[in-house]
């Protein structure tokens, strides 16, 4: 077994990562343009639904009734979409999946594939598993492609090249596409892409998707998408492969008209988004002729066992608390070192890898509860983080300098004494490290605490020491 | 043997440990209290569909039953267009004299990437949300024949129209394991500093006739 997410068990820790790229203006500057835009967008047509509440309360309740009762609408979909003509698979783990995908494509002799958007794919590293077999991956979503022709990492569930500006695309599309002259505006990069991946739609004969809903009972898989891709890949090609997460199940067709309208309003602020591509195995005269599904577990089930945290898998990928953060909307999608960043990532990325990895993301996060506010299934963030943190520290893997933080405010907090005599050490002590009341950097090992956050400096004169001398003023 | 597969199945089984209900009765039980009912007449349903199509940047002309070939002529003409794809068994009544209807039987994806664009029907549409919804059948034609051209004109019927997302997708549910896409205005991106630019893969053009 080896669940992987993305590069997130190498990458460094949150602080680390952030402190370096919150030097990075112009990457703020777009996450913030990026992310304020979303929000306008997403607050003015929920505000139009006078059931919003409602409805996510029912999106709640369908998810975490599916995830109690996984297996039997894991099997009730693999009938379905078998009966329809689709093959499915089961992947225990990232390498599992990749090489399930490989050998397909392989079976066909294929050497190129066509890719629509899926963060799976992502987690999974699956496309330097595909170059590694010598097999080119195109991605076919706008922002992937600018990502993938960047080399470059994405920065956020739903807009992942928000980082970018159009100045920078166009760089990469003149280098990457071989254009002597490109237009900098939106609408000429838009067209490039259009023009260098319609050649690519009409001749690649495999193509990989996601899913961003599987229905169990029909065995049905719908994809959500804006740009047309989506259905260019599930329609043109003569084999589709699509890995679905074993989370993104639904139990009923109907159910879809909860998350039809929860999904698009807070991921991009859309009533509908453009196209959504719902499918059933394989249609006679109309699609790909050849189907498969790989159902993915890779530290899914692991998640699934931790009765406080399991609502992490009521995710539909939306985005919105990304884009409610306000840690995320100062640091960017790249701090986090997942693949899945800001709120969700903070939860998801250390539980898929059991804890053993991305210990610092529960961490990323001022516990405000926007994310809360925003998600469209109400999963309790907040409270997901503090569980996350608890167990940090149960494990023994939280940072010395918080751990004799701890400690020492434990011993001081204890008795009344205690603490004065701590206010008083602290007034002396802090004299060399403080200016105009605010302490940027302590000494030693007491040093990481400062690292992210500045201190208050102890006042000269304590509450309870004013209060005492206001009184005795009274008096006199 | 799938081992793969017993393995996945088994863990889910650990961790859902005891359940306190059974499957059917919790599934009964979940809270639906969204709107799934319409509220609007006729009259104001068309309003509101023909509002949204107009705000996605769709462009929407009304006729009566007995125009609309006149219509369909007006339209193309006004896109400056002579000859479209049509699916196999798209009504002959629905086609004016003058212009060129080819019917797709077996066209290949660069025939239909050629093209002027395609006319279809529909199977239905959400005024709530602006959505058209293509069955692809033999009426509305397969996935790629409203994919690939850059122009599509689609036939909404009055009797078509519902007003929520409930009802639409209760009205699909009956199309078993058909194709269905669903269309809420010309392909468009906001990738790019979440500039909105329209037509990206699908077609860029959609125009949209209210039979009434």
């Amino acid at each position: 077994m080896s669940v992987r997410v993305g590069e997130a068990a190498r990458a460094p820790d949150f602080p680390r990562a952030a402190q370096h790229l919150l030097g990075n203006t112009q990457l703020r500057h777009n996450v913030r343009q990026a992310t304020n835009v979303i929000r306008r967008k997403r607050a003015s047509v929920v505000e139009e639904l006078p059931d919003w509440q409602a409805l996510r309360e029912a999106g709640r309740q369908i998810k975490q009734h599916t995830l109690r009762h996984l297996d039997f609408y894991l099997e009730q979909f693999e009938l379905a979409c078998t009966r329809a003509g689709g093959h499915v698979h089961w992947a225990r783990d990232a390498d599992e999946a990749n090489q399930i995908v490989i050998s397909l494509i392989q079976a066909r002799h294929a050497a190129e594939v066509i890719k629509v958007k899926t963060m799976t794919s992502d987690e999974i590293g699956l496309n330097a598993a595909l170059e590694a077999a010598g097999i080119t991956p195109y991605e076919t979503d706008l922002a992937d492609l600018i990502v993938q022709l960047g080399e470059d990492r994405p920065s956020h569930i739903v807009v992942p090249a928000l980082h970018r500006n159009k100045l920078e695309i166009r760089q990469i599309f003149m280098e990457k596409m071989g254009l002597s002259d490109l237009g900098d505006r939106p609408e000429d990069l838009t067209n490039a892409a259009r023009r260098y991946l319609r050649e690519k739609f009409l001749r690649v004969s495999v193509a990989i998707s996601g899913a961003n809903l599987a229905v169990a009972d029909t065995g049905s898989v719908c994809i959500v998408e804006s740009e047309g891709n989506g259905r260019m890949c599930v329609s043109l090609p003569e084999m589709l492969i699509t890995l679905i997460g074993i989370e993104k199940m639904i139990p009923t067709f109907q159910d879809l008209e909860v998350f039809l309208q929860l999904l698009p309003r807070s991921a991009t602020g859309e009533r509908m988004n453009p196209y959504n591509s719902i499918w059933t195995g394989v249609t006679p005269d109309d699609g790909p002729r050849e189907f498969h599904v790989i159902l993915l577990d890779n530290g899914r089930t692991s998640v699934l066992s931790q009765q406080e945290s399991r609502d992490t898998l009521n995710c539909i990928r939306c985005g919105a608390c990304l884009n409610a953060c306000p840690v995320y909307r100062q640091t960017g999608g790249h701090a986090y070192g997942s693949v899945y960043a800001g709120p969700i990532g903070a939860i998801l990325t250390p539980q898929l890898q059991s804890m053993e990895h991305s210990q610092s993301l529960p961490y990323a996060s001022s516990l405000c509860g926007a994310c809360y506010e925003v998600c469209p299934v109400k999963i309790n963030i907040p409270e997901i983080l503090i569980d996350l943190r608890g167990e940090v520290v149960e494990r023994g893997d939280a940072p010395f300098s918080e751990r004799a933080v701890m400690k020492a405010a434990a011993f001081a907090l204890e008795k009344p004494g205690r603490f004065s005599a701590a206010q008083a050490l602290a007034r002396v002590a802090q004299v060399p490290f403080e200016r105009d009341g605010v302490i940027r950097h302590l000494p030693g090992q007491l040093g990481g605490w400062t690292a992210v956050r500045d201190l208050t400096a102890v006042p000269k004169r304590s509450f309870r020491q004013w209060w005492r001398e206001r009184t005795r003023g009274n008096l006199a | 043997m799938n081992t793969a597969r017993e393995q996945i199945l088994k863990r889910i089984r650990d961790a859902s440990g005891s359940l306190p209900a059974s499957r059917e009765s919790e599934s009964e039980g979940l809270v639906r209290e969204y709107r799934t009912i319409r509220t609007l007449n006729l009259d104001a349903r068309l309003d509101l569909l023909v509002d949204r199509l107009h705000d996605y940047g769709a462009m929407v002309y009304r006729c009566a039953e007995p125009g609309l070939n006149q219509a369909v002529a007006s339209v193309i003409a006004g896109r400056a267009k002579s000859a479209l794809l049509i699916p196999p068994d798209l009504p002959k009544t629905w086609l004016p004299e003058g212009f060129r209807f080819r019917s797709d039987r077996e066209l290949t994806y660069s025939e239909m990437d050629a093209s002027e664009g395609v006319l279809t029907g529909c199977a239905l549409a959400i005024a709530v949300t602006g959505t058209i919804v293509l069955r692809h059948s033999s009426g509305e034609g397969r996935r790629t024949l409203t994919l690939i051209p850059d122009y599509h004109l689609c036939i909404v019927r009055a009797n078509q129209v519902v007003e929520t997302v409930p009802e639409g997708i209760r009205e699909m549910a009956r199309f078993k394991g058909v194709p269905l896409t669903t269309i809420s205005g010309p392909s468009a991106t906001s990738d790019i500093e979440m500039t909105r630019v329209q037509g990206v893969h699908g077609p860029r053009i959609l125009d949209v006739i209210l039979v009434e």
